[in-house]
C-alpha cells in the first residue's frame, strides 16, 4: 500500500519544529509501524535526506523505548500494544498519517520523534526500590508466604513498561499511572511496606518537581496504556499518600 | 603454558568458591571510597554489578546506549530464571544444576565456573524477593517452579512470560537506590567508543554522547563490561535493534581475547520471517515447549497442501502428525535443549515438510494441552461429567493464565488465535555463548578489564539451557564480580583518581573522532542496512544452523569483501555534533563486520560438531553432532593482531574431573 505520512520534524530541544509531508510506498500489511519508517528512512538515506529520528529497541513490546503519537492516540489506533507491535494492516491504502513525538512539558523533545523521558528515572530514583542490599544476605525465598492475589496484583503493576503514553495521553500531562504502579508493586508486598509511607510521599514530591500535570481521573491513561495498568493503582496510590500524609 | 591463565582455585568443586573467597584480597571500606569503576551495559549483568559494587562503597559509572538503564535487553527475557533450590521436592540440587548446565553445553564450558553458578543460584532468587520481584506464586503463597528444556527436574522460577522484565526492574531499583544516594552516576544515551589502556591496564572509555554528539572520556580503576552478546551479527535476530559488539570488539583490538565467538543459540520457538523488509524476529517462550506439542504433517503431500493454503493444520487427523521431537527423543521429548529442536526443525524443513508460505515453519500445538488442563479444571471444580466444549474453554482459560501475553503478542504480529489454531514458528539467532574470554575472577586479558554476563563466554559452553541467561547475569552481577574484583583493587588503593589528561586518553580519543570522521568520508551510495543485511544473510547461510568448511571459507571472503565495501560506499547522512541514528548503526555494523569473519574462521577450524556449532562433515549416522573431545576439548580463545582472518588461536585446555564425558543423549 501507498502512504501520506505527515511527520514532526525538530533539529534538536531548542529548535522549532513542524510537520514535514512524506510519501511511501510498497508497505506491506505484515510489516509493523516501524518497519514501515525503516523503509522511509532508507529511502531518505538514498535521497541524501537525513533519517527521522524515533526511540525504538526491543520491537517487541517490552523495552519501552517505541512511543509516538499516531493520528492523536499514544502508540496508535490499535490497543493493549506499544508502537513497535502496531501493524500495517491496521491502515489502508491511501491513507494519511500524522505523526508527532508524545507531548507533555515534563518530556522534552531531544529530536523528530524523540522525546527525553528521564523525568520517570528521577521518580524512580526518589523511592522506587525496597531498601535492601544486594550482596545475598537475605532470607530464604520461601520464608514470607505472599497471598497470589497480592503477589499477581503487585505483578500486574510492575510490568508498566515506563513508554510515558500515559502522560501523553492525559490532558493535564499527568503521570499518576505511572508512579501508582509503581508506588502499588511495593505497596503490595511485606518486603515494601516498611518503608511505604516514606516512598509514596518522595515519589509524588519528586513527579510533581519534574512539571507532570494533576490527575483528574479521566482514565485515558489506562485507555492508552500498552500494557492495561489498573486504575486501582491510582486509588491505591491516593489511599498510601492519604494514610502516609496522616501518619508520618 | 598458554598465557591463558584460567586461574580456577585448587580443592574439590564444591568448596573452590568458598576458598577462593576466603583467599582473595579485600578492599577496605574507607578505601572503596577512592577508586572508581566503569559499568558498560546495565542489563542484568551490568545493572546488578553496578548496584552491588556502589553499595559496597565503589564510585560507579554506568553507560547504556538506551535513554533508561531499565531498557536494556535482558527486559525482553520471557520464561524464566533456574535455581536450585528444590522447592518441588524432585532431587533438585547444586550437582544436578551443574551437570545439567555441562551437559547441556555439550561438554565445552569450564566446570569450576558453573558449580560456582549453581551454588550461588539459590541466592539470587532469595535476593530478588527481597527487592519485591513479583514471581509466580501457588495459592498457599509459596514460590511457583515450571520446567525447562534439556532438564528432568522444574527449577525455573517465573513471572508470567515478563520474567527479564521483572529481574530487570529489580537490578534498576537496586540501582535506583544507590543512583540516591550519589554512588552510581548513570550516563544514558551514551555508547562507549573505546577502552584505553594505561601502562597495560583498563583505566577508562571513551564514550559518545548520543544526544550531543560529544566524545567524552572517562577513568576509572576498572572498567566491566557487561554490553551483551553480538546476536545482532545475523541482522534478524531476537536481540534488540540496538543491542551490539562494539564494547566487547573494541576491547578485543585492545587486547581481550574473543572466545569461541562461533558458539551462536539459534532459539527454536520464534515466529518465522514473514518478509524481506523485516526487521527483527520475535522469540515465543521455550517455557511453551512445557504445554505444546512440535509437529509437521507425516506426510509431504499434506505440507504442500498447507503451503499452498488448501489445507488447514486442524484439518489434519492425529495419526497424519509427525511429533517428531517425541519420535526421536522419547525421554526428553519436546523437552529437548535448543540446539537439538532447532536442528531437527531445520531438518524436517529441508526435507520438504515445512508448513509456512515459504516452507520455513512447523508447528507448536496446545490443543492436548488445553483438553488436559480443560479436564483437571472441570473435575477440581465439580463437573464430573463435562462437555467437550466446556472442557476446552476451561483449558483455553488455563492456558491463558499460564501463557496469556505469549498468545497475544502471537495473535498481534501473526493475525492468527493461538487458541484455535497451531502456532508457526522456526528457528531463530537469539543468544551468543561466545564472547569475551575470562578467568575465574571474570577478568579478560586485559587487566583490569572484567566481562560479566552474555559478554562473556565462561558459563554455557556451546550451547545454553533455557533459563539459565537470567542466572548468569544476575550471578555474575550481584554474587561474583563484586568479590573479584576486589582481588585486583586492593593493588589500586593508593594510585590515587586516574586523569583523563594523558597521552592514551588524548590518542584514543583522536581514533575514535578519526573512525567517525571516515565514516562521513565514505559518501558512498549504501545505507548502513544494506550492509547489515548482506552480512546478515552470509552468516545465516553460511555460519547458522549447520555448516560446511567450504561454506565457511567462502563466508571469510564474501564478509571481506563486504567490510571493504562498506568503507568505501556506506552513506551516513547528517551530522556527528546531534543525534545521529544513522552514525549510530554505522559504527556498530562496521564491527560486526570485522566479528563476522572471526566467526566463520573460528567455525572452520573447530572441526567438530557440539552444542549450537554444527559441521555437516562430523554427524553421527543419525544426524546427531560429533564431538571430538580429544582434538577439540579446549576453549578457541582468539588474540587480535590486525585482521580479523589472521587473528591468533590461543587455547585453554577443558578437564572435567567431575563429569564424566560422555555423548549427549535425550533419547
Amino acid at each position: 500500500m501507498k502512504l501520506k505520512l505527515k511527520i514532526w520534524r525538530q533539529e534538536d530541544a531548542q529548535a522549532k519544529g513542524g510537520f514535514q509531508n512524506y510519501d511511501v510506498d510498497g508497505i506491506d500489511g505484515d510489516m509493523s509501524f516501524l518497519e514501515m519508517l525503516d523503509v522511509l528512512n532508507n529511502n531518505l538515506v538514498n535521497e541524501g535526506i537525513e533519517p527521522i529520528e524515533f526511540d525504538h529497541d526491543c520491537r517487541e513490546g517490552i523495552c519501552g523505548s517505541c512511543s509516538l503519537q499516531i493520528n492523536g492516540e499514544p502508540h496508535g489506533p490499535d490497543r493493549r500494544i506499544t508502537t513497535c507491535q502496531l501493524h500495517m494492516r491496521k491502515f489502508k491504502d491511501g491513507d494519511e498519517i500524522v505523526i508527532e513525538p508524545f507531548r507533555a512539558k515534563a518530556f522534552p523533545v531531544v529530536k523528530d520523534l524523540v522525546i527525553d523521558r528521564s523525568a520517570f528515572d528521577r521518580i524512580q530514583h526518589a523511592g522506587g526500590y525496597i531498601s535492601v542490599n544486594t550482596s545475598g544476605n537475605t532470607q530464604d525465598a520461601n520464608s514470607i508466604p505472599i497471598e497470589k492475589q497480592n503477589a499477581d496484583d503487585s505483578f500486574y503493576a510492575a510490568t508498566c513498561i515506563g513508554c510515558g503514553a500515559c502522560v501523553a495521553a492525559c490532558k493535564n500531562a499527568s503521570a499518576m499511572l505511572f508512579t501508582s504502579a509503581k508506588v502499588s508493586q511495593f505497596a503490595l508486598l511485606p518486603q515494601g511496606e516498611v518503608e511505604a509511607h516514606e516512598r509514596v510521599i518522595s515519589m509524588v514530591n519528586q513527579m510533581d518537581k519534574e512539571g507532570f500535570g494533576n490527575c483528574t481521573n479521566t482514565g485515558a491513561c489506562y485507555v492508552e496504556c500498552p500494557k492495561g495498568i489498573s486504575l486501582e493503582n491510582i486509588a491505591r496510590l491516593n489511599r498510601e499518600y492519604l494514610s502516609a500524609s496522616v501518619f508520618s | 603454558m598458554s598465557v591463558l591463565e584460567s586461574k580456577i582455585p585448587e580443592g574439590p568443586i564444591e568448596k573452590k568458591w568458598t576458598k577462593h573467597k576466603n583467599e582473595i584480597n579485600l578492599v577496605n571500606p574507607a578505601n572503596k571510597r577512592n577508586i572508581d569503576i566503569i559499568v558498560v551495559g546495565t542489563g542484568l549483568a551490568g545493572g546488578s554489578a553496578a548496584a552491588t559494587l556502589a553499595e559496597l562503597g565503589y564510585n560507579v559509572k554506568t553507560f547504556c546506549f538506551q535513554d533508561s538503564p531499565r531498557r536494556a535487553h535482558s527486559i525482553a527475557a520471557q520464561g524464566g530464571i533456574n535455581a536450585s533450590k528444590n522447592y518441588q521436592g524432585d532431587g533438585d540440587s547444586d550437582y544436578r544444576l551443574f551437570y545439567d548446565t555441562v551437559k547441556g553445553g555439550d561438554y565445552r564450558s569450564r566446570e569450576a565456573n558453573v558449580y560456582r553458578l549453581a551454588e550461588v543460584s539459590s541466592n539470587i532468587i532469595d535476593q530478588c524477593v527481597a527487592q519485591g520481584v513479583p514471581f509466580a506464586r501457588e495459592y498457599g503463597g509459596l514460590l511457583d517452579n515450571r520446567s525447562f528444556g534439556g532438564v528432568l527436574v522444574s527449577r525455573t522460577f517465573y513471572a508470567k512470560g515478563q520474567t527479564g522484565q521483572q529481574l530487570l526492574l529489580g537490578a534498576y531499583s537496586a540501582m535506583n537506590r544507590q543512583i540516591n544516594r550519589g554512588k552510581i552516576q548513570s550516563f544514558n544515551r551514551h555508547e562507549m567508543m573505546d577502552l584505553v589502556l594505561v601502562d597495560g591496564k583498563a583505566r577508562g572509555i571513551i564514550a559518545r554522547n548520543l544526544v550531543t554528539g560529544e566524545i567524552e572520556r572517562h577513568s576509572a580503576h576498572a572498567v566491566v563490561l557487561a554490553s551483551g552478546g553480538y546476536g545482532n551479527v545475523f541482522y534478524l535476530s531476537t536481540n534488540a535493534m540496538g543491542s551490539n559488539v562494539m564494547a566487547a570488539w573494541r576491547a578485543h583490538r585492545k587486547g581481550a581475547f574473543f572466545a569461541n565467538p562461533c558458539f551462536t543459540q539459534i532459539h527454536p520457538t520464534c515466529i518465522p520471517v514473514s518478509g524481506d523488509l523485516q526487521s527483527k524476529l520475535t522469540l515465543m517462550s521455550e517455557s511453551l515447549r512445557n504445554d505444546g506439542r512440535i509437529w509437521v504433517p507425516k506426510h509431504e503431500k499434506d505440507a504442500k497442501a498447507i503451503r499452498e493454503g488448501k489445507l488447514k493444520p486442524t484439518e489434519i487427523a492425529e495419526e497424519d502428525r509427525d511429533y517428531y521431537l517425541e519420535r526421536r527423543y522419547p525421554a526428553f521429548g519436546n523437552l529437548v535443549p535448543r540446539d537439538v529442536a532447532s536442528r531437527a526443525a531445520k531438518e524436517r524443513c529441508d526435507a520438504g515438510y515445512g508448513v509456512n508460505k515459504t516452507g520455513q515453519a512447523v508447528y507448536l500445538d496446545f490443543k492436548a494441552a488445553i483438553e488436559r488442563y480443560g479436564k483437571e479444571k472441570a473435575f477440581t471444580s465439580g463437573h464430573k461429567n463435562p462437555s467437550k466444549e466446556e472442557i476446552i474453554k476451561l483449558g483455553e482459560e488455563v492456558v491463558e493464565s499460564k501463557y496469556g501475553n505469549l498468545f497475544e503478542m502471537y495473535e498481534k504480529i501473526t493475525d492468527q488465535n493461538p487458541y484455535k489454531t497451531p502456532m508457526m514458528i522456526f528457528p531463530a539467532v537469539h543468544y551468543t555463548m561466545g564472547g569475551l574470554w575470562v578467568d575465574y575472577n571474570l577478568m579478560t586479558t586485559i587487566p583490569g578489564c572484567y566481562a560479566a554476563g552474555e559478554a562473556n563466554f565462561s558459563d554455557h559452553g556451546a550451547n545454553r539451557l533455557g533459563a539459565s541467561a537470567l542466572m548468569q547475569g544476575l550471578a555474575d552481577g550481584y554474587f561474583v564480580l563484586p568479590y573479584t574484583i576486589g582481588d585486583y583493587l586492593a593493588e589500586d588503593i593508593r594510585t590515587g583518581a586516574i586523569s583523563t589528561e594523558t597521552e592514551e586518553f588524548e590518542a584514543a580519543e583522536k581514533d575514535v573522532k578519526d573512525r567517525i570522521q571516515r565514516l562521513f568520508d565514505a559518501k558512498g551510495k549504501n545505507p548502513v542496512d544494506y550492509y547489515h543485511k548482506k552480512l546478515g544473510k552470509i552468516m545465516w547461510d553460511k555460519c547458522g544452523m549447520s555448516r560446511n568448511a567450504k561454506e565457511l571459507q567462502e563466508a571469510m571472503e564474501e564478509i571481506k569483501e563486504l567490510r571493504d565495501d562498506f568503507w568505501a560506499n556506506v552513506r551516513v547522512t547528517g551530522k556527528a555534533e546531534t543525534k545521529n541514528a544513522e552514525l549510530e548503526k554505522a559504527g556498530r555494523v562496521a564491527d560486526f563486520l570485522e566479528l563476522g569473519e572471526l566467526f566463520a574462521k573460528d567455525a572452520l577450524e573447530r572441526n567438530e560438531s557440539c552444542g549450537g556449532h554444527f559441521r555437516e562433515e562430523y554427524q553421527t549416522e543419525d544426524g546427531e553432532a560429533l564431538r571430538d573431545d580429544e582434538n577439540f576439548r579446549f576453549v578457541s580463545a582468539w588474540e587480535y593482531v590486525g585482521n580479523p582472518r589472521d587473528a591468533k588461536l590461543h587455547k585453554e585446555q577443558l578437564e572435567f574431573e567431575n563429569i564424566e564425558l560422555k555423548t549427549r543423549s535425550y533419547k
